[in-house]
């Protein structure tokens, strides 16, 4: 097979091997999982943003004739799995014994024979409340006279979850003392929801006789459930299969193990039969990781021409009522101290201080590489906030302060060494795509007329792909992935992953990872992922690590099995090693090329008879773990040209042009499909998403009526640009790229639209840029955009 | 009670409960998991199938509506070993990720094509705007309903790649 542009051996643009079942409708999600005899689980969920339980009456319930089992906390409790531990250290109860915490906690869980059985039942389980004040917004979490919700936790006597910082603060006050220029700004990263289009679920499925326990579940990180199962549950490891089959976006949704996918084990345990348990889609929204929610108070300071010297920032984290934030441990706050972003800063320094609310755990889901996200658009919306003071041009005043190629690799005043850049080229190649100089012309030309129009840049460094496994675990798992490569005597291949796809292509990217360093066409290797029994141990996908911790295991289990191949060859060819050398797909003997064993040939041959040198064993397999050296920081300069109604508020986005380097592309396809998806996120985002709560803990984001997703209509046609800078220490060169374009755009989003109204004085407006909260800034009366106060 | 609907041509008969949803019926009665369920309001649309020639989200139709009536659903879009130009068009334009909303947004694009063989852009984005994806941006599924329209009796996915639109530096 002759390798072309749509046909690689190796990197380049192929079209998806997975698609052929997609589109023909064949995929397997969880909820088209049916096993015989499989019952149905619903949750009962709580009214109450914060009230004490005092009976709990199932009789009703147990009665209805197809209803199997009801299960409430007491059960639980009797088998001590009523609270589990969360992965941030932290309890969260399975359902509820003492008091409801927020609105949509589960209390009790039915398992009938259908579904509509299960939902009918719920209506018949009779909860006796008592409601309690609840804490709703989180700066005011830690008042004196604030209710504590942690009541059930020893020593807990206030809403205060933890205090974390990075950076130098004594330095960073020195330096903002003797800066010419400070600015200062408040900004809200609203609450918001991954919402991926299947909600979360799971069919339990415990056999009575093996005592193996196999699980069909919406995960990201089925190795990391398993062990996790064995934990909580005391299931024995090896008697738990976690099986993530195709999974309907996860976008860090489905990281977490929620307390329906507990239930519905301990329905299959109770009732002796498989349980299906699917959230509706109120449920998603209103009780699984959200993300976001922090109230930050930003401070840059600079030069009187424009030299960044520091940025400073305090953060109220909202971590709801049980902190089950995913993020490495020894990271309450994620990676937002990468908050320093894309510039050369004499001093930074930031605090967090983390509180609990009346409302759904969680913290770090949703495409945001644990944090990153706020801190983007903290420094981002910073250096605009800078550039208004100065009444500098703000892509101007990011290019004066952007770092320079040769101060890679650079470390960062918080600790972080950014691998590779180049940045100054990204921005311009941004500023050049845009026409950038032509837009201002036309804005200023709009603004004589009285029309709005913005044009709004961000520039954003993301730190990504977790390990090193020495800094970075999940409740003590270091954060390594294994591969298992395996090649067959016809030369075909199977390559084993710990991570598994969500949507991102891997049974493409990572065949094609393996045929980039063997020279086997993808289409000749199979990738197995998403089954805890048929794959390696690995962390999981999210934090866009995929690329950058599994993709490099990928690369190096295929050298490893070139390795061997050399050895198999050196015998076929009657040579030593040292006088062979590697083109794609074969070894050949050095100066006489036409002597030379195919990867086919030699897999053949591994197999056989061959006589191989003393101690070397036959076949081609390897294995392997990846401890990744250091993240890899991917980086990009967005920019955004909006449209904005000044009668009615409303921001129509005209065009958004997105330059991104992450490296070595390995399906320049597949990254661009990432790119735009991420920026559609972002336009969301700053528009129109948002998990808003009334004064009672309400939550007022419960279905998509209310909780607002951009459409077609909302999003521009993406117009993208890339730069290629290698990461020096991944052995492919590449960096993460899968949130890259969801970290970088809210900014660019929000930098737009206060610029289209700077001629009403407007300096920040929180997200989500609704029609009325754009409508308000003009009238001068900003809107509170996460509670329903005005 | 007892309905009769005609699914990818052919009939079906079911003993139902009168409030069972349509997108219920296919997936859980006939097994045809092809078409999702996503939201309950009407908002998400990875439930639409075809009632009658006219696309519709199916969590919002009672099995019992379809009684006597015709359904098409992604199972049937293929002509046999042969995928319909929308198909391939999403495959060779990765119009699709998760494939979650993908049955639904090609069950609309071949009813706009049907109607309009030759849309314009805005005409792609108003007639999947019912519809949510969450990964694509939209961006490839409108290149993908312009790659079938071009593409009427379908050249082979695997040989056209879209055009490289990017600016490198």
């Amino acid at each position: 097979m002759t390798a072309t542009e749509e046909r690689p051996i190796g990197f380049g643009r192929m079209t998806r091997k997975e698609d052929a079942r997609f589109v023909r409708g064949h995929g397997t999600y969880v909820d088209d999982v049916q096993l015989p005899g499989m019952l149905h689980a619903a949750v009962l969920r709580s009214p109450y943003a914060h009230a004490r339980i005092t009976s709990i009456d199932t009789s009703a319930a147990e009665a209805h004739p197809k209803v199997k089992a009801v299960i409430t906390g007491q059960t639980l409790a009797g088998l001590k799995l009523a609270w589990m531990p969360t992965i941030s250290y932290d309890t969260q109860a399975v359902l509820a014994t003492d008091k409801v915490r927020f609105q949509g906690q589960e209390v009790a869980f039915v398992v009938a024979e259908d579904r509509y059985a299960a939902r009918d039942a719920l209506a018949l389980i009779d909860v006796e409340y008592e409601p309690l004040p609840p804490v709703i917004d989180a700066r005011r979490a830690l008042d004196a006279d604030a209710p504590v919700i942690r009541d059930d936790k020893e020593n807990q006597t206030d809403n205060h979850i933890f205090d974390w910082s990075a950076g130098d603060k004594a330095r960073t006050d020195e330096v903002f003392a003797n800066a010419d220029v400070v600015v200062a700004q408040d900004m809200l990263y609203p609450r918001v929801h991954p919402a991926p289009l299947e909600t979360c679920g799971t069919v339990a499925d415990m056999d009575p006789i093996t005592g193996k326990l196999t699980v069909w579940s919406t995960t990201q990180a089925p190795h990391a459930h398993r062990t996790l199962y064995a934990m909580v549950a005391g299931i024995p490891e090896h008697k738990i299969r976690i099986i993530s089959p195709d999974i309907g976006g996860g976008f860090g949704n489905k990281v977490g193990i929620y307390p329906g996918y507990v239930c519905a084990v301990v329905g299959s345990i109770v009732t002796g039969k498989p349980v299906k348990w699917m959230e509706d889609r109120s449920e998603n929204l209103m009780s699984t990781s959200f993300a976001r929610d922090y109230h930050m108070r930003g401070e840059i300071a600079s030069t009187k021409d424009g030299k960044i010297l520091g940025v400073r920032v305090d953060v109220i984290a909202d971590h709801g009522a049980f902190n089950a934030t995913a993020q490495p441990t020894g990271f309450p706050a994620g990676f937002f101290s990468v908050f320093t972003g894309s510039y050369d800063l004499a001093a930074a320094y930031c605090s967090v201080t983390g509180v609990y609310t009346n409302k759904a755990p969680g913290g770090v889901a949703y495409a945001c590489s644990f944090r990153v996200t706020e801190a983007a658009y903290l420094v981002e919306r910073m250096v605009d906030r800078l550039a208004a003071e100065l009444a500098m041009d703000p892509a101007q005043l990011r290019m004066r302060n952007l770092l320079r190629p040769e101060q890679f690799p650079y470390q960062a005043k918080t600790g972080w060494e950014y691998d590779s850049g180049d940045y100054p080229r990204a921005l311009a190649l941004a500023m050049d795509m845009a026409h950038y100089d032509d837009l201002r012309r036309e804005q200023a030309a709009k603004r004589e007329l009285g029309e709005l129009m913005g044009i709004g840049i961000s520039f954003f460094t993301e730190a990504v792909g977790a390990g090193p496994r020495k800094h970075m675990d999940i409740l003590g798992l270091g954060m390594a992935d294994g591969a298992e490569l395996r090649v067959h005597p016809t030369g075909k291949a199977v390559l084993r992953i710990s991570v598994q796809t969500q949507g991102q292509g891997h049974e493409t990217t990572f065949a094609q990872i393996v045929a980039e360093e063997l020279g086997i066409p993808p289409d000749d290797i199979d990738v197995v992922h998403g089954d805890t029994d048929q794959t390696p141990f690995g962390l999981g996908t999210y934090g866009s690590r995929s690329t950058p911790v599994s993709g490099a295991a990928a690369a190096m289990v295929a050298r490893k099995v070139r390795e061997r191949a050399k050895i198999v060859a050196s015998a076929m060819l009657e040579v030593s090693q040292d006088d062979l050398e590697w083109e794609k797909g074969r070894w050949f003997v050095r100066g006489d090329p036409d002597s030379g064993k195919t990867m086919t040939e030699i897999a053949l041959a591994a197999h056989s008879n061959l006589e191989l040198p003393e101690g070397v064993e036959g076949h081609l397999d390897a294995t392997c773990v990846y401890n990744p050296p250091n993240l890899t920081y991917p980086f990009g300069a967005y920019i955004c040209v909006v449209d904005v109604d000044p009668g009615t508020g409303q921001v129509k986005v005209r065009r958004f042009i997105a330059v991104d380097d992450c490296g070595i592309r390995i399906n320049p396809m597949i990254v661009e499909g990432q790119i735009h998806g991420g920026l559609a996120d972002g336009v969301g985002m700053a528009l129109m998403q948002v998990i808003a709560f009334d004064e009672d803990g309400n939550c007022l984001g419960g279905s998509f009526m209310d909780y607002l997703l951009p459409t077609s209509m909302e999003c521009p046609s993406w117009e993208l640009g890339e730069t290629v800078t290698p990461s020096p220490h991944h052995p492919i060169g590449a960096k993460g790229v899968g949130e890259s374009a969801t970290v970088g755009s809210p900014a660019a989003v929000v930098n737009a639209v206060v610029d289209a109204l700077t001629p009403y004085g407007v300096r920040h407006v929180d997200m989500p840029l609704t029609p009325a909260a754009v409508w308000r800034a003009i009238q001068g009366r900003p809107l509170r955009t996460d509670l329903a106060i005005t | 009670m007892q309905i009769t609907v005609t699914v990818n041509g052919e009939q079906y008969t079911r003993d139902v409960e009168p409030r069972l949803l349509l997108v219920h019926f296919l997936r859980d009665e006939l097994r045809l998991t092809g078409t999702h369920w996503g939201c309950d309001t009407s908002n998400c649309g990875v439930c639409a199938v075809w009632l009658d020639g006219t696309p519709v989200k199916s969590c919002t139709v009672l099995a019992v509506m379809a009684d006597g009536h015709e359904v098409r659903t992604v199972e049937g879009l293929a002509n046999g070993a042969e995928l319909d130009p929308v198909q391939q068009g999403f495959v060779a334009c990765h119009g699709l990720q998760c494939g979650f909303c993908t049955p639904a947004m090609m069950m609309t694009a071949r009813w706009l094509l049907d109607h309009d063989p030759d849309p314009s852009e805005q005409n792609i984005r108003e007639a999947i705007s019912g519809q949510v994806c969450r990964c694509t941006g939209y961006e490839n599924i409108v290149r993908s309903i312009r790659w079938a329209a071009e593409h009427g009796s379908g050249a082979h996915p695997a040989e056209t790649v879209p055009a490289r639109e990017e600016v490198r530096a």
